[in-house]
């Protein structure tokens, strides 16, 4: 019975063992991974910073004056004016179409008949 | 275990023949078996200490070990970490309160030589040179042959200097990695932003610090790893921002002035939309400033909040609004402003020596009259001026978000005679900065209430102290609208935009003392838009304007400062999405009053 318990025990200790030693395994290639992604997200907000501040660098005000004076003839960029600001009931209605249901035919009738009956 | 009889018989019979007594031979095997249990426990105590000891031995010994390991390697980061993707960059983005980057971090290079490992000092040096012409090629051919055992070249280098510095081959020039400081914009908001600098320089990095603007005022804010994720919104729009500056730089080339500067204010949460001052620099390459001549001669100086100026007429407006708010007079009060007028010995004249005589409060604020202001000035006094050019922040310096507003510091009169209240009431003998000006009239245009400026973007309006009330807020906005339509900013009218401003136009004091120059002059137009219900103050200061397209230079506000001003609003209230309206004109006070205000 004695006997049974420790090699009981003996294959519990080496299971173990073996349950410790690949989990550590696993964290390890887990924790490699993460730090393959932090790169990768480092490099990506690297790049990302440098892209926005090229965008920024773009579109300082500066360049883009310069580039709406040098398309002039093709864009006719001007500053914005107060002559540009339009109200809501400045723009036109679409052109009334006419809803009134067209009677005419049925009168023509009616007073056709009528005219057929009058006489 | 054979076990041995106590009283064996083999020994008992013999020893009863020889009549000894046979309860020795038990007593004496007694003792030999307790001799040998006594010997058996002996050695399994010593050996279980033996095991003890040893497993003591080792445990001590794994942590002894163990610890002389940790004390032994250079420390590291933990490996696996949740936030470590989050912090990269070493200085918080400034962005504007759109949003639009004013100023971002850029990995860069620094290079440095280590003379000992260099093959060809003189070949490198001349090479050197060719790729940045600004290096001396004999000094640093001395650096490269002397005993120098380190020395930094260039603190930045770009993508492509590095590329053929990388050419050049010589395995003493190396590279560090370096964080730089980019402001994409250029000139643009220069002074507010001020620059950055590296503090402390290691060969692997550098610290960016700020030197000057808001990047000095809120360094550690924007150096704290907690919040350099979080840009810092400044209430600077960038659009408006560039507007203002390339009217104010062709005004200022038209208008032959020596400087100018411009503020432009949210009256109701006090944000500063924008602040330029002219000259100005590139805060990517920060000029150094001056050794010798004047503070005020470098672009480095920021005109709207260090520049302390006699503001002149601009100031009559506060005279006249505190005579209303006292009781003394109202808007329609009649005051002799007829000569000759002398206060402490001195004669009090007019522009160009007219003669207004009887004018109302409000035509005195329109015609600009010294003497009009004046007497209203000696109505209230002394002491009730200086309170009440206190509570509007004239007598210090602005508390605002950059390091220079400190050196704002108003210049007071020594002592504050009746000459002193009567000139302090048209704006000279009293010195204070643009900023100082734009504080005062936003707190007309916004109904009373003194607002403190700020560079932040607001979350919304701010309720500052009540420094005068609504209604003498609403009779001095009235007296400004007719400044522009009837009086002496008539060049100001921009149509649709109800603009209500003051100029003030005043000589030059003569840096030495000595009374004022006669032919340099300070020009500014305080305005605010729409007049009768003003959401924007704007502040133009042009320095040593002159106007030369008449017969001769004239150097008024109103033919210098106020086309400027004008400029600036129609093109600035369109981008702030301000749609022209048609001015209520007559009826304005009979709408607010029975509105009441709020206030």
């Amino acid at each position: 019975m004695r006997s049974i318990l420790y090699v009981f025990s003996a294959l519990a200790v080496i299971g173990l063992a073996y349950w410790a030693y690949s989990e550590n395994y696993r964290t390890q290639a887990a924790i490699s991974h993460a730090e393959r992604l932090e790169n990768r997200i480092a490099t990506a907000r690297q790049r990302l910073r440098v892209l926005n501040a090229e965008w920024a660098y773009l579109n300082r005000p500066q360049r883009l004056r310069e580039l709406a004076d040098i398309n002039f003839d093709r864009l006719g960029l001007m500053p914005l004016e107060a002559e540009q600001f339009g109200r809501i009931d400045q723009v036109e209605y679409p052109p009334e179409t006419d809803l009134r249901i067209d009677f005419s035919a049925s009168v023509e009738v009616s007073s056709g008949s009528d005219g057929e009956s009058m006489p | 275990m054979i076990r041995t009889p106590l009283r064996p018989l083999a020994r008992i019979l013999p020893a009863r023949d020889k009549g000894e007594n046979p309860d020795a031979i038990e007593r004496e095997n007694i003792r030999l078996r307790h001799e040998a249990m006594r010997d058996k426990s002996r050695r399994r105590a010593e050996g279980r200490l033996l095991v003890l000891g040893t497993m003591f031995f080792c445990a001590f010994g794994v942590i002894g070990l163990r610890m002389g390991i940790l004390a032994q390697t250079e420390p590291a980061e933990p490996r696996a970490s949740a936030a470590g993707a989050g912090i990269l960059a070493q200085r918080a983005d400034i962005v504007d309160r759109k949003g639009r980057i004013l100023a971002t971090n850029f990995d860069t290079h620094s290079l440095y030589a280590q003379p000992q490992q260099m093959i060809e000092p003189q070949k490198t040096a001349e090479r050197l040179v060719k790729i940045f012409p600004d290096l001396k090629e004999d000094r640093l051919v001395r650096d490269f042959t002397g005993k120098r055992k380190f020395l930094w070249i260039k603190k930045k280098i770009s993508p492509e200097q590095m590329q053929a510095v990388h050419d050049i081959g010589e395995p003493g020039l190396l590279f560090g990695p370096r964080e730089m400081r980019l402001y994409p914009n250029g000139t643009l908001a220069a002074h507010v932003l001020g620059g950055a600098g590296f503090g402390r320089e290691g060969v692997h990095a550098a610290e960016v610090i700020g030197v000057a603007g808001i990047e000095k005022y809120y360094d550690d804010r924007l150096r704290d790893p907690a919040q350099n994720h979080e840009p810092l919104t400044l209430s600077l729009d960038l659009s408006v921002q560039a507007a203002i500056e390339r009217v104010l730089a062709g005004g200022m080339s038209i208008m032959n002035a020596k400087g100018a500067a411009a503020i432009l204010m949210d009256v109701h949460t006090g944000e500063i939309v924008s602040i330029a001052s002219l000259p100005d620099f590139d805060p990517n390459d920060r000029p150094r400033p001056l050794v010798q001549g004047k503070a005020a001669d470098s672009p480095l100086f920021n005109r709207a909040i260090q520049g302390v100026y006699e503001l002149g007429s601009t100031f009559k407006i506060f005279t006249a609004v505190q005579a209303m708010q006292l009781g003394l007079v109202n808007a329609g009060t009649i005051i002799d402003t007829a000569g000759p007028m002398r206060v402490g010995g001195h004669r009090i004249g007019e522009f160009n020596g007219k003669n207004y005589g009887k004018l109302s409060v409000a035509d005195i604020i329109v015609e600009s009259s010294n003497r009009g202001t004046g007497r209203l000035a000696l109505q209230i006094g002394p002491e009730r001026q200086q309170e009440f050019l206190k509570t509007l922040g004239f007598f210090n310096p602005v508390d605002f978000e950059m390091v220079e507003a400190s050196g704002g510091q108003p210049l007071l009169p020594k002592r504050w005679t009746d000459l002193s209240t009567v000139t302090v009431s048209y704006g000279h003998g009293l010195s204070t900065t643009p900023l100082h000006l734009a504080a005062g009239y936003a707190a007309i245009a916004n109904g009373g209430r003194y607002v403190k400026p700020t560079l932040l973007k607001q979350d919304g309006p701010v309720a500052g102290t009540r420094v005068m009330s609504a209604s003498v807020a609403r009779e001095a906005r009235t007296m400004l609208r007719s400044v522009v339509t009837s009086g002496t900013a008539s060049m100001g009218e921009v149509p649709g935009y109800a603009v209500g401003g003051k100029t003030g136009t005043a000589d030059k004091p003569k840096e030495n003392g000595g009374g004022y120059y006669e032919d340099k002059v300070i020009a500014t137009f305080a305005s605010m838009f729409p007049a009768h219900d003003p959401k924007y103050v704007l502040i133009v200061t042009l320095d040593e304007p002159v106007e030369t397209s008449g017969d001769k230079p004239r150097r008024t506000a109103g033919w210098t400062a106020v086309p400027i001003s004008s400029e600036i609003v129609s093109r600035v209230a369109p981008l702030l999405g301000m749609r022209p309206e048609i001015d209520p004109a007559g009826l304005v006070d009979i709408t607010l009053t029975s509105l009441s205000d709020g206030d």
